[in-house]
């Protein structure tokens, strides 16, 4: 039987001690993989502190967190490995800490991906999203500082915008421990295939292009027919990403088939 | 087989290079609109604005004034003056407590335990007047001030101060040819140096990002920052009236810190006018909302986190320095012990720099933790001048109150001029072993290491130097 929180007991510290272990920093002998994405400074540190019950540096300036950081927790006695990944804006350039979250993303086969966003500020945050989900299919978007969305009059139709993205959404305030246990649970239903994400695939893209990276996409997935991110492989190889190029030759790409 | 699916990739990445040139250039602008116009899409359908209720936004109007032309320096100096002015007025009680609890009490207790189980003099001195007086004295000195003044700076980076800060100076680091995050990692590094020196991946540019390694250093440290606010108090508070000297002492910490912040620009200029040329990258920087500070766990976390584990680390470092200075206390060359022998042989270019042997010496000794600094100036002081407070061999005397360590730093022959060089080597000086081992690892350079290990000794040599010697021409 499964022990699924109860939201009434979720501003309690024991609020799901009974399906919920925090594990620190043993992070061996998981199951799952989770990674945390999202832009600067919406909360990731601090969702990661809420799941894992370390105390990871946080502080409200983005640019905190440049090298990756594990936890892990424990839930229906599955193990989860949680790598919390430097906030970036978008996985299109280079920069040293962006390089990191996007290799994890596509080379550490994370079971389930949480992106954290900013709900005040959810327009430049979907950025990312798009972006994320182009790569990897399971992931779920955590809605966190809701209470600043609150605060500044911003209602979000959760609903929707889970239709609209093609994943699970879950409103959460981490700071205050709301929303952790329905987060929790959500990944747990991911990561055991009991929720199937449809991720949203970029859509508005001039036709020329798009016809190329049919093209693009299509010869790729003839060489490797298990990838499932050719499209965005797509994006990469027309920008001239001479790193994926390279990770294409060198057959790391190919590790990432599912 | 291998070669077959090679070939078959290089013709993906062919085919990837001849739809790249049919394409043209625009395909990163192309996609990235793509995907703010699926962005728009989604929020217009799913995201609901009350546009008359959020007119008012209190975050903007206090942007306007913290960021403002006039008003963003004096502020941010006025918070700073505030955050150590509670140090320095919160710390002086709980370190006289320590002090006598740890140094009158159990030190003597320590001793006579020792005696009752005859332990040898050599064994009993390097125990107890080694180790676990040096670290008694880091605990005493290093302690108060750190409870104190981590917890503020914590939760004003938890309020979002910190970008406010960066955006402040961003003119003036692009002035000089720096990146403009450097303001964050410099503000990182009043924290520590090894964690501004690792915050500085946040900067893309090669170049950028050493000038601003290289200068981290001039950030004080929290090494450095109870050093600074001891030797104000006992030095430049007394200079003046007393009802005055809290005011005196803490614009003297402040006007290091400034002082610090001017080389990090002259340093960041210099660099990218000679080996480290080229342009200066634009970038977006994103001033977070404000948020109220979770208070007493943002306390509770930074007290456990922060606090403890850098005294931790200052007294790893503080328990083999203690037996150091100890041995070299105790052990003859001839008729002279090595400390004071080596003590002898630094004086005479300590003069020079307006400091002694003992501070020079420290300096060394202290290279792995600029926390103990300080103790073991006061270790070698009285070991070396020999000023005894207490019974025989030892070094007992009371060091219950800034007085005690002032009448301590006095016997050793300090004057003003010393401690305002002290101040100033305090600020510029090598970086501690950790932030060294930290600027290897990210540069990959020994070169660059070196560079920016000897850089700001250089520069304290040259300034402490220049200090002393107007300082006799004008004042003797």
């Amino acid at each position: 039987m499964e022990n699924k929180p109860k939201s009434a007991c979720e501003t309690c510290s024991h609020f799901n001690a009974e399906g919920l272990k925090k594990l620190g920093v043993r992070t061996v002998d998981f199951d799952f993989v989770i990674a945390l994405a999202g832009n600067p400074n919406t909360g990731k540190s601090t969702v990661f502190n809420a799941l894992t019950g370390l105390r990871q540096h946080t502080g409200n300036w983005p640019g905190k967190t440049v090298a990756r950081a594990e936890g892990a927790f424990e839930y229906n006695n599955q193990k989860y490995k949680l790598v919390d990944l430097p906030g970036t804006y978008s996985l299109l350039s280079t920069s040293e800490d962006e390089e990191v979250a996007r290799d994890f993303i596509l080379f550490g086969k994370p079971t389930v991906t949480v992106i954290v966003v900013d709900a005040s500020r959810l327009e430049r945050n979907l950025n990312l999203v798009l972006q994320i989900l182009e790569i990897t299919n399971n992931a779920v978007l955590c809605l966190n500082l809701m209470d600043e969305a609150k605060r500044n009059h911003i209602t979000i139709d959760t609903r929707i915008l889970a239709k609209d993205l093609g994943i699970p959404v879950v409103p959460t305030s981490a700071r205050f421990q709301e929303g952790i246990p329905e987060l929790i649970q959500t990944i747990s239903e991911l990561a055991n295939g009991k929720i199937q994400c449809k991720p949203h695939k970029i859509k508005s893209i001039p036709k020329n292009i798009e016809k190329s990276v049919q093209e693009l996409s299509t010869a790729i997935e003839k060489e490797y027919p298990n990838i499932s991110n050719s499209r965005w492989i797509a994006f990469r190889l027309l920008e001239g990403d001479t790193q994926i190029i390279e990770a294409l030759r060198t057959g790391k790409i190919a590790n990432n088939e599912i | 087989m291998k070669s077959k699916i090679n070939n078959n990739i290089e013709r993906i990445i062919a085919l990837s290079e001849e739809l790249r040139w049919q394409i043209g250039d625009d395909f990163h602008d192309n996609l990235a609109e793509s995907i703010y116009a699926d962005a728009s899409k989604i929020v217009e359908d799913a995201v609901i604005k009350d546009n008359e209720k959020a007119k008012f936004r209190l975050d903007a109007k206090i942007d306007k004034i913290v960021t403002s032309k006039i008003w963003g320096f004096p502020i941010m100096l006025f918070i700073l003056g505030i955050v150590l002015w509670l140090t320095i007025i919160g710390a002086n009680y709980p370190s006289a407590m320590l002090a006598s609890v740890l140094l009158d009490t159990f030190l003597p207790i320590l001793k006579n335990t020792g005696e009752a189980l005859g332990f040898p003099w050599w064994l009993s001195g390097f125990l107890f007047d080694g180790v676990y007086l040096a670290v008694a004295w880091v605990i005493a000195v290093m302690l108060p001030p750190m409870a104190i003044f981590f917890p503020l700076f914590t939760l004003l980076e938890d309020f979002g101060y910190l970008p406010r800060v960066a955006f402040n100076m961003d003119s003036l680091f692009k002035k000089s040819g720096a990146h403009g995050k450097q303001a964050l990692t410099m503000s990182m590094g009043f924290g520590c140096n090894a964690a501004g020196v690792i915050a500085t991946r946040i900067i893309d540019s090669p170049r950028e990002r050493l000038i601003a390694i290289i200068t981290n250093n001039f950030s004080l440290c929290n090494g450095r920052w109870p050093t600074q606010i001891l030797l104000a108090t006992i030095f430049i508070g007394a200079v003046v009236p007393e009802s005055y000297s809290s005011f005196a002492s803490l614009s003297a910490v402040i006007g290091i810190a400034v002082l610090g912040i001017f080389f990090m620009f002259f340093f960041s200029w210099a660099l990218s006018k000679t080996v480290l040329k080229g342009e200066v990258s634009t970038f977006n920087l994103e001033l977070p909302p404000y948020r109220p500070p979770v208070f007493w766990k943002t306390i509770y976390t930074s007290l456990i986190d922060r606090t403890i584990i850098v005294l931790w680390r200052a007294i790893v470092f503080a328990a083999p320095a203690g037996a150091v200075i100890w041995l070299i206390s105790n052990i003859y060359v001839g008729n002279e012990s090595i400390a004071s022998w080596t003590i002898h042989s630094l004086d005479g270019f300590g003069f020079l720099l307006g400091l002694n042997g003992v501070i020079l010496l420290a300096y060394i000794v202290a290279i792995p933790a600029n926390e103990i600094v300080i103790p073991t100036i006061l270790m070698l002081t009285v070991m070396v001048t020999g000023i005894h407070g207490g019974v025989g061999e030892g070094v007992m005397f009371e060091l219950d109150s800034v007085t005690a360590t002032a009448a301590i730093l006095k016997a050793g022959g300090w004057t003003l001029l010393t401690a305002i060089n002290v101040m100033l080597f305090s600020l510029l000086h090598n970086p501690c072993s950790t932030t060294i081992y930290t600027i290897y690892k990210e540069t990959n350079s020994l070169k660059w290491t070196v560079i920016a290990s000897v850089l700001p000794v250089v520069a304290g040599f040259i300034v402490t130097f220049l200090v002393a010697q107007i300082w006799r021409i004008l004042i003797g």
